[in-house]
């Protein structure tokens, strides 16, 4: 990306181009364009999945005694579980957690993580040093062992394994911005502002942050994946959505003890997941191939 | 000289990184929790054992006391008792890291065998149907849930073919049938070392379902990042001139280009550990299997808190180890990584 920009060109422009030309790839891209539909469609039924849910009632945890473990049929297109409750209807209302939340943890785990980055690296000295030893020591865990054991730290629930989340992700942005920001501090334009006397943080935040964008969108576009697997991970060991609200990693926890008889009862949210994640992950492949932001490491 | 300095400065930089894991474990073991006493008692705390064990653990006192308190039981390698089964966690560790390992390793071994060589071929017949079956292939291994390809897997070859065993180390009724004299609690290594075939086949029939499941994100990585470096080689001045000389293309792809694309190849191998390790959290309850992964997720249920603490450090530790041999394997390869 920064062979292509134009040593005078102010940070907004460039920022507008690779974003728009990101979406071109994108959409010409047969997969990824099959695979933003896709996610597209998720996101609609987990805004709207009250209103989809043929049963919603039943998505939201009502049992129903005289249906247990049916098989899929025309009035329960999934089949229904252990407690008589409409597969169909809980795995549209567990997008939700499934999904949103992910979105939403790679969203924080930005806001905390590029700043610090982008103050490491502009700063540099004592302070980049503090801020990147810090980060080393949260990369030290493998990122799921970590998650769990804050999960476990804060008690059970969505919104602590979100925020275990959050807390294991950020570093990984904090390197990202860091190295696009060393490599942005010698332009001509943050000179500029440095000459005329622009504070430090206007020079952050105005004129290098925006810039670091796009090589960061990538990476969360990429990791928005694992944490879909990550979010899943935790739910299914207990840590992350409560019964009975629904939630696919903890559906195929419970469905397990079925496999051999009820099979639809794992099967299903296994899938919903699968599908989630190959999307995310194809788009991210595609995103990496033409930005590879790795190579800000 | 510089090989002995670049030793020494990776060592201090482990060094540094586990000191920082223990004061990471030990906030969230200590400080984040609201009543840390309650949660290393367990669920049915009273009031006479939370000032009991407040004292006993110094919450009563200020941080860094605290702190160099927790880091002298971990330097003496106490890292508490567990709630649930009231025995040293680091015995209960211990006892269970063959397990681990067994399917640690089996899975990292499959993944390497499969990943590299589809990298290889992948690059070698960049844009061909080779080429995009096994990208197909990577991204759907690194897409697909651990918890849930398990399960996939017990369908299909337990209950569909029954031709593989469902869950445990090894049939049950072989304990009585052909009792195994326990070496290293590595079952293949012990009944190969004891003559019992018979266990030796069963465990390694046991063995197939979960290293497969815990290979298959490993193998998408590693075939990905195999076939990145191997294109990046065959960018390289060296190699156009070995195929002008009119040199064979295997004897190019494997002999010049796969020799220089093992290093970053063996940086992701590395990282392909921390997700195995945790990996096998999952595969363990699937199948039953006796490890650290079970005794976590087990800990986790029970709210042992003490239990999962020392996982969490233990696994860290061993992370950070893993990389440290990663590194200085790579510095061993390629002398240059020194310099850097």
């Amino acid at each position: 990306m920064t062979a292509t920009t134009p040593t005078l060109q102010t940070s907004e422009t460039v920022n507008a181009r690779t974003t728009r030309h990101a979406l071109s790839v994108i959409l010409r891209d047969p997969l990824s364009f099959a695979s933003t539909v896709i996610i597209a469609l998720f996101i609609f039924m987990a805004l709207f999945a009250y209103q989809i849910a043929p049963y919603p009632e039943e998505g939201e945890g009502k049992t129903h005694a005289s249906n247990t473990l049916l098989p899929p049929s025309a009035d329960h297109w999934f089949g229904t579980d252990k407690l008589g409750r409409d597969i169909l209807s809980r795995v549209i209302m567990g997008a939700r957690p499934a999904l949103i939340i992910p979105i939403g943890v790679v969203l924080f785990a930005v806001l905390i993580g590029a700043p610090l980055g982008a103050l490491a690296g502009y700063k540099g000295g004592w302070l980049d040093e503090v801020i990147m030893r810090i980060t080393d020591l949260f990369l030290a865990f493998p990122s799921l062992l970590l998650a769990m054991a804050i999960a476990s730290a804060l008690g059970r629930g969505l919104d602590k394994a979100a925020l275990a989340l959050i807390v294991s992700w950020w570093p990984w942005y904090t390197r990202i911005a860091r190295g696009v920001t060393i490599s942005l501090k010698e332009r001509y334009f943050v000179e500029a502002a440095q000459a005329i006397g622009v504070s430090d943080a206007v020079i952050i935040f105005r004129h290098i942050l925006p810039n670091t964008i796009s090589p960061i969108l990538v990476q969360a576009t990429v990791d928005l994946g694992t944490v879909i697997l990550a979010m899943g991970g935790l739910a299914f060991l207990g840590l992350g959505t409560q019964p009975p609200s629904p939630d696919w990693g903890l559906m195929v926890s419970d469905g397990r003890t079925y496999i051999l008889d009820q099979w639809w009862i794992a099967t299903f949210p296994g899938i919903a997941i699968f599908i989630v994640v190959l999307a995310f992950n194809l788009i991210g492949d595609t995103l990496r191939d033409i930005f590879d932001p790795r190579q800000y490491k | 000289m510089q090989r002995l300095e670049f030793l020494l400065r990776r060592l201090g930089t482990s060094l540094f990184v586990l000191i920082g894991v223990s004061v990471i474990t030990f906030f969230l073991a200590r400080v984040v929790p609201s009543n840390a006493a309650a949660l290393y008692i367990g669920p049915k705390a009273r009031a006479e054992d939370i000032e009991r064990v407040t004292k006993q653990l110094g919450l009563d006192k200020p941080l860094p006391v605290q702190y160099a308190i927790y880091m002298q039981e971990l330097l003496r390698g106490d890292l508490g008792t567990s709630i649930s089964t009231k025995r040293p966690i680091t015995e209960e560790l211990a006892g269970r890291i063959p397990a681990t390992l067994e399917l640690l390793f089996s899975g990292m071994f499959i993944a390497i065998l499969i990943g590299v060589p589809l990298g290889v071929l992948s690059a070698r017949w960049q844009g061909k149907p080779v080429d995009v079956a096994v990208r197909v292939l990577s991204i759907v291994g690194v897409s697909m849930p651990a918890f849930f390809l398990g399960l996939i897997f017990q369908i299909v070859f337990f209950r569909n073919l029954d031709i593989l065993p469902l869950a445990g180390r090894v049939d049950g009724d072989l304990r009585f049938s052909n009792p195994l004299t326990e070496i290293t609690n590595f079952i293949l290594l012990d009944s190969f070392l004891t003559g019992n075939w018979v266990t030796l086949k069963d465990a390694f029939l046991h063995l197939i379902l979960p290293s497969l499941t815990l290979a298959a994100y490993p193998i998408g990585l590693i075939a990905r990042m195999t076939r990145a470096a191997m294109l990046e080689v065959f960018e390289q001045d060296y190699i156009r001139t070995a195929r002008a000389y009119g040199i064979r293309q295997y004897v190019v792809t494997y002999l010049y280009a796969l020799k220089n694309a093992i290093s970053p190849t063996l940086t992701v191998i590395g990282l392909t550990f921390a997700f195995a390790l945790t990996g096998t959290f999952f595969v363990e309850i699937l199948f039953n299997w006796p490890g650290l992964g079970l005794f976590t997720v087990r800990s986790l249920l029970n709210l042992d808190y003490p239990a999962i603490m020392g996982m969490t450090l233990f696994g860290a530790t061993g992370y950070v180890l893993m990389n440290l041999i990663v590194d200085l394997l790579q510095a061993w390869i390629d002398p240059r990584v020194i310099l850097d």
